[in-house]
C-alpha cells in the first residue's frame, strides 16, 4: 500500500497556500506614486503626511493612499495623469528641504502587504537604469593625512619654539630633523602627548637627530572607512538631488561604491552631480547690526551678508571667512561631557585651527554661524517643457556661541536632541573634503531595452515551460501529468522564496528560472524511469512505486547536492547579475527536491495507493 | 511511450576506443584554436566601452563609423545587433579619446549625430582595474567547483569516482571552451556563469550514471566492473536523454525567445548539455574503471580488509594505460 500520513499532505498544503501567498503580489501590476523623501536623507517628520493630504485635499486631488516608511512617503495616484500633477503640487508646498519623485507602488492588496508579502524587485537590466560602480582613491586619502600629520607637527614644534630642520613625509613616514639630542627628546615628549595617532622612534643620521613617525594602521584603517563612508553620505545626498525614486548606494569591499539609479537615462547629468562637490563655511555672526531691520529696509553693511537661518529668520554674517569645508576632517555626533546633552565634535585640519583660534580668541561670547553652500540641480515646468537649471543654494545650517577659545577640536552643543546633532554631523561631513572618487564602471540600461528584456524572458520562460509539460504528459501519461503539477507547484515556490528574499530578479535571474525548469523534471524522470524498471522486472505496481521512488532518492540527493556546489560557487565569486542566476538556480534545486519527491509522491499515492488492486499504471 | 528501445544492451564500453579518439580530437583541436586563436575576449574582461544604440531607420554602419573617427577614436568596431537598426559600438579601454567614464557620454553624442531620433539601448564602461579583477575571480570560481565536487564526490562515493567526474567535466570545459574559441564568440561573465552551469549540469548526469554503478557493483555477483559499467549507463540511457532532451527543450526556447543579450549564454547551455551527455555516457564511467575502480571499493565498508589494494581483480586488459 502506498499511503501518506495525514501530517505529509497538512505540510504539502501549507508550503503550497504560503507559496501561492508571497507570489501573489506579482499578479497585481503597479500604481502611479509620487515619492517623498528628505533631501538630506533625514527621517520624515510624522507630521509630513497630514500637510501633503492637506495640501492634496485642497487642489481636489483625489489620491489613493499613502505608504508611509521612516525615509520616504508614497503617495498613491490612480492614473499617470493624476501623478504628474500632484507631483507638482507636492514640489510646491513642500520648497526645497524635501525631493520630490515620480515612483510606481506596488499595487499589492492590503491583506497580502499585511503578511509582508511584496512582490519581487526588478533589476536595473529589467526597469532601465544606471548602475555605477565607483572607486575611492584611498591613496589620495593616505597622502592627504600624512600631509595633515606633517603640518601638525610644523605647528606643535613651532608653537613650543623648538628649532627645526625640516619636518616631511618620507614614503609612508613622517619625518622630523631636529638639531640637537635635546630638541629632540622634548620634540619626542610633546608628539607623544600631542599626536596619539602616530608610533614614534627616533634615529640618528649625519648631521640631524631624526623622530619618525608611523601612522597606526589602526588610524590609517579608520582613515579608509571615514573617508568610504564620508564619499557614501555625500553620494547620496546628491542622489537625492536627481530625485531618483529608489536608488542604491552601498559600499562594495574596502573602497568601492554601487550606485544604483533605476530610471535614470540621462547619465551625462547623473554623472555630473555625483562628482559635484557641496562645501561649507565658518562665519562670524554680525553683531553689530539688526537682521530685521536689513532685511525690511534692504539696506546691508557692506562687511555683511544677509542669510536666513533654517526656520527662515533673518541672520547677517561677516564676509570674512573663518574656516571652510575642505579644512574640515571629521564631525561626529556625541554627547557633551558635562551634562550629557548632544553635541556635534568637530576636528579641523591646522590650517583651519588655527585661524579658529584667532578668531575664538577675540570672540568669546559672540556667535559663529555654519553656512551649506551646493549646486543645486533643479527642476521646473516652464510651459509644459521641462528646464533643468543649477542654483548655488546657500544655507544657515548651526549658529552656536563661542564659549571659550578652541582650535583643532570644538564641539557643539546646545542641539535639541541626538537626532538633530547625527543630521548636523551628516551635514558637516557632506561638506567636508572627501578622498577623490573616479567611476570604474558603468551600466546603463535603456528603459525600451529594459522593457524587451522583461518581455522576452517571459516569453521564454513560459514557451520552454509549455514545451516541457507537453512532453512530461505524452511520455509518462498520468504520472507526466502529476510531475507538471510539481513542475508548476515548483515554479510558483521558486517565485514566492525569490518574494520573500526580497531578492532582485534579472535577465540572469530569468534564464536561471528557465533552466530550473528543464532540470526540476529531472528528478520526476529519475523516479518515473525506476518505476518503468521495476515493472519491467516484474514487480507489482505498487511495489514498483514504492522501490522506485525509494531507490531513486540517493539519486536525485547526489546529483542535486553536487549541483548546488556549483551553484553556490557561482554565488560566491559572481558579481551582480551573474548572483541573481545562482540565487534563482539554487532556489530551484531545493524547491524542486520538495515538489519532485514529496509533492508526487503523495498526488501518486492518492490516485494509486488507495486501491486494492491496480492492474497497470500509466507510465 | 519510449523515446528509446527499453532494456538496450548497447556495448558503449567496447565503443569506448572510438570515443576517446573521438575526445582526444576535440580537445586537441580545443587546445590548438585556443593557442593559436585564442579567446574572443569580452568587454567584461579586456576594459572598455560599449554602447548600443537603436536608431528609427537603419543607418549606414559607415556614416556611424566616420561620426566616431571624427570624434578622436581609433581601433572601435560598429555593428547591428539583431536588427539593422540596432547598432553596437565597442570602444577598446586604450583607444579612448576621453578618459574613464566620460566615454559613454562623448560616444553618444558623436552617434546621435547620425540620426537626432537615436534611442540609447545600453551603455557598458568597465574599467581595466575591474577586468583583471573578473578574470582572475572567473578563473577562481571554476578552480574551486572543480575542488568542492572532487571533495564531495570521493566522501559520498571514492576517489577514483571523483578523479572520473572531474576528468569528465575538464573534458567538457575543454570542448566548450574550444567550441567558443572555434567558433570565436564573445567570452564574457555570463559565459563563465553557462560555463559553470554546464559544469552543474553535466556533474549531475555523471552523478547518476555512477550511482547505478555503484549500486550494480553492490547487488550484482557477477559481472566484471566493465560489464557492470556497461549495464549501468544502458540502465540509464532513457532517463539520460529524457533529461538532456527537457533541458534542450528550455534552452533553445531561451536562445530563440530569450533576445540577442541571453543569445551568448543559451548557445554555451546547449553546446554544454550535448558534450556532457556525450561525457557521462562515454567518458565519465571509462575512467573510473581505467583508474581501476572496483567492487570491493564499494562495498560498504567492513571491519577488516576494506582498504586493501584492490589491483588484482582487475583484469590486465582494463587497466589504464
Amino acid at each position: 500500500m502506498n499511503r501518506y500520513p495525514a501530517w505529509k499532505y497538512v505540510l504539502l498544503v501549507i508550503v503550497l497556500a504560503m507559496g501561492a501567498i508571497y507570489a501573489m503580489p506579482n499578479l497585481f501590476g503597479e500604481n502611479p506614486a509620487v515619492q517623498i523623501s528628505s533631501a538630506r536623507g533625514f527621517e520624515l517628520d510624522p507630521a509630513l503626511e497630514d500637510v501633503v493630504s492637506d495640501a492634496l485635499d485642497q487642489a481636489d486631488m483625489a489620491h489613493q493612499g499613502v505608504d508611509k516608511l521612516p525615509e520616504r512617503m508614497l503617495v498613491r495616484f490612480e492614473n499617470s495623469d493624476q501623478q504628474l500633477r500632484a507631483a507638482d503640487l507636492i514640489r510646491e508646498t513642500l520648497g526645497d528641504g524635501y525631493v520630490v519623485a515620480l515612483n510606481l507602488a506596488p499595487a499589492t492588496p492590503n491583506w497580502l502587504s499585511m503578511l509582508g508579502a511584496e512582490p519581487m524587485v526588478l533589476g536595473l537590466d529589467l526597469q532601465g537604469g544606471v548602475h555605477f560602480l565607483m572607486e575611492v582613491d584611498m591613496d589620495a586619502a593616505r597622502r592627504g593625512q600624512l600631509e595633515r600629520f606633517v603640518d601638525d607637527m610644523r605647528n606643535i614644534l613651532r608653537d613650543e619654539r623648538i628649532r627645526y630642520r625640516s619636518v616631511r613625509t618620507d614614503g609612508e613616514t613622517l619625518l622630523a630633523e631636529l638639531r640637537t639630542a635635546e630638541d629632540r627628546e622634548q620634540a619626542l615628549t610633546i608628539f607623544t602627548r600631542e599626536l596619539p595617532e602616530l608610533e614614534l622612534e627616533t634615529t640618528e643620521a649625519n648631521e640631524t637627530f631624526n623622530v619618525i613617525g608611523t601612522v597606526l594602521p589602526e588610524v590609517l584603517l579608520e582613515l579608509q572607512q571615514t573617508a568610504l563612508q564620508q564619499n557614501i553620505t555625500t553620494l547620496r545626498s546628491r542622489v537625492n538631488e536627481l530625485g531618483v525614486a529608489e536608488p542604491i548606494i552601498q559600499q562594495q569591499g574596502a573602497d568601492r561604491i554601487v550606485v544604483q539609479l533605476p530610471g535614470v537615462q540621462d547619465t551625462a547629468e547623473a554623472k555630473n552631480i555625483l562628482g559635484k562637490t557641496a562645501t561649507l563655511e565658518y562665519r562670524a555672526v554680525d553683531e553689530q547690526n539688526d537682521p530685521f531691520e536689513a532685511q525690511r529696509t534692504g539696506r546691508i553693511p557692506p562687511t555683511s551678508k544677509l542669510y536666513s537661518d533654517r526656520d527662515g529668520n533673518p541672520i547677517l554674517l561677516s564676509r570674512q571667512l573663518i574656516a571652510s569645508g575642505d579644512q574640515l576632517t571629521n564631525a561626529t555626533a556625541s554627547f557633551d561631557q558635562n551634562d550629557g546633552s548632544p553635541s556635534v565634535v568637530v576636528n579641523l585640519d591646522p590650517q583651519g585651527a588655527r585661524s579658529m583660534l584667532d578668531f575664538t580668541n577675540e570672540n568669546v561670547g559672540n556667535r559663529m554661524a555654519v553656512v551649506f553652500i551646493e549646486q543645486r540641480p533643479e527642476t521646473r515646468m516652464v510651459d509644459g517643457e521641462e528646464v533643468r537649471e543649477s542654483r548655488r543654494v546657500e544655507e544657515v545650517i548651526s549658529v552656536a556661541v563661542v564659549r571659550e577659545p578652541f582650535g583643532r577640536t570644538f564641539q557643539t552643543t546646545g542641539l535639541d536632541s541626538s537626532r538633530e546633532a547625527s543630521q548636523l554631523a551628516l551635514l558637516l561631513r557632506a561638506g567636508a573634503l572627501a578622498a577623490p572618487v573616479e567611476i570604474i564602471e558603468e551600466r546603463t540600461v535603456g528603459p525600451s531595452l529594459g522593457q524587451d528584456n522583461i518581455d522576452q524572458g517571459f516569453r521564454s520562460v513560459i514557451i520552454g515551460f509549455v514545451l516541457v509539460l507537453v512532453l512530461m504528459a505524452v511520455y509518462y501519461k498520468v504520472f507526466g501529468l502529476v510531475a507538471n503539477v510539481a513542475l508548476t507547484v515548483n515554479l510558483i515556490l521558486v517565485v514566492a522564496l525569490l518574494s520573500m528574499l526580497g531578492a532582485t530578479l534579472t535577465l540572469p535571474g530569468i534564464a536561471g528560472i528557465v533552466l530550473t525548469v528543464g532540470m526540476a523534471v529531472d528528478a520526476n524522470v529519475l523516479i518515473f524511469e525506476r518505476i518503468r524498471e521495476e515493472l519491467r522486472l516484474g514487480n507489482t505496481p505498487q511495489a514498483a512505486i514504492k522501490s522506485g521512488y525509494g531507490k531513486a532518492f540517493s539519486t536525485i540527493a547526489d546529483a542535486n547536492v553536487t549541483t548546488l556546489i556549483a551553484a553556490m560557487v557561482l554565488f560566491m565569486f559572481g558579481t551582480g547579475p551573474v548572483k541573481g542566476f545562482a540565487v534563482t538556480l539554487s532556489l530551484g534545486i531545493v524547491t524542486s527536491m520538495f515538489t519532485a519527491i514529496l509533492g508526487t509522491r503523495a498526488l501518486i499515492n492518492l490516485i494509486y495507493g488507495g486501491r486494492k488492486r491496480v492492474q497497470k499504471l500509466a507510465i | 511511450m519510449d523515446i528509446i528501445k527499453t532494456n538496450t544492451t548497447i556495448d558503449f564500453m567496447a565503443r569506448r576506443k572510438i570515443a576517446l579518439i573521438l575526445s582526444a580530437i576535440l580537445i586537441v583541436l580545443s587546445v590548438f584554436s585556443l593557442t593559436t586563436r585564442g579567446l574572443n575576449f569580452g568587454l567584461d574582461f579586456t576594459g572598455g566601452t560599449l554602447i548600443e544604440v537603436s536608431y528609427p531607420t537603419a543607418p549606414d554602419l559607415g556614416n556611424v563609423r566616420s561620426a566616431l573617427t571624427d570624434a578622436g577614436y581609433v581601433g572601435f568596431t560598429v555593428q547591428t545587433f539583431g536588427t539593422a537598426r540596432d547598432i553596437v559600438a565597442r570602444i577598446p579601454a586604450d583607444a579612448a579619446a576621453e578618459e574613464g567614464a566620460d566615454i559613454s557620454t562623448d560616444v553618444l553624442a558623436a552617434m546621435a549625430t547620425v540620426d537626432q531620433g537615436m534611442d540609447m539601448r545600453r551603455v557598458e564602461f568597465v574599467g581595466p582595474q575591474i577586468g583583471e579583477e573578473l578574470a582572475e575571480q572567473g578563473g577562481l570560481a571554476l578552480l574551486y567547483v572543480l575542488f568542492g565536487i572532487l571533495l564531495y564526490v570521493s566522501f559520498r562515493f571514492q576517489w577514483r569516482f571523483a578523479v572520473g567526474a572531474v576528468a569528465a567535466l575538464v573534458h567538457d570545459v575543454l570542448i566548450v571552451v574550444g567550441l567558443i574559441s572555434l567558433f570565436q564568440m564573445e567570452f564574457d561573465l555570463t559565459v563563465v556563469a553557462a560555463i559553470l552551469a554546464v559544469i552543474g549540469y553535466s556533474l549531475n548526469d555523471t552523478i547518476v550514471v555512477y550511482d547505478r554503478l555503484r549500486e550494480n557493483f553492490r547487488v550484482k555477483r557477477k559481472g566484471t566492473p566493465v560489464e557492470l559499467a556497461n549495464l549501468s549507463v544502458n540502465q540509464m540511457l532513457s532517463r539520460t536523454l529524457m533529461t538532456s532532451v527537457t533541458t534542450m527543450l528550455v534552452l533553445i526556447a531561451l536562445f530563440y525567445f530569450g533576445g540577442e543579450i541571453i543569445h551568448s549564454f543559451a548557445y554555451t547551455l546547449i553546446m554544454g548539455v550535448v558534450v556532457g551527455t556525450y561525457s557521462s555516457i562515454f567518458i565519465a564511467s571509462t575512467a573510473a574503471i581505467a583508474l581501476g575502480v572496483s567492487k570491493q571499493d564499494l562495498m560498504p565498508v567492513e571491519k577488516e580488509g576494506a582498504d586493501q589494494p584492490d589491483v588484482e581483480v582487475i583484469p590486465e586488459r582494463f587497466r589504464s594505460s
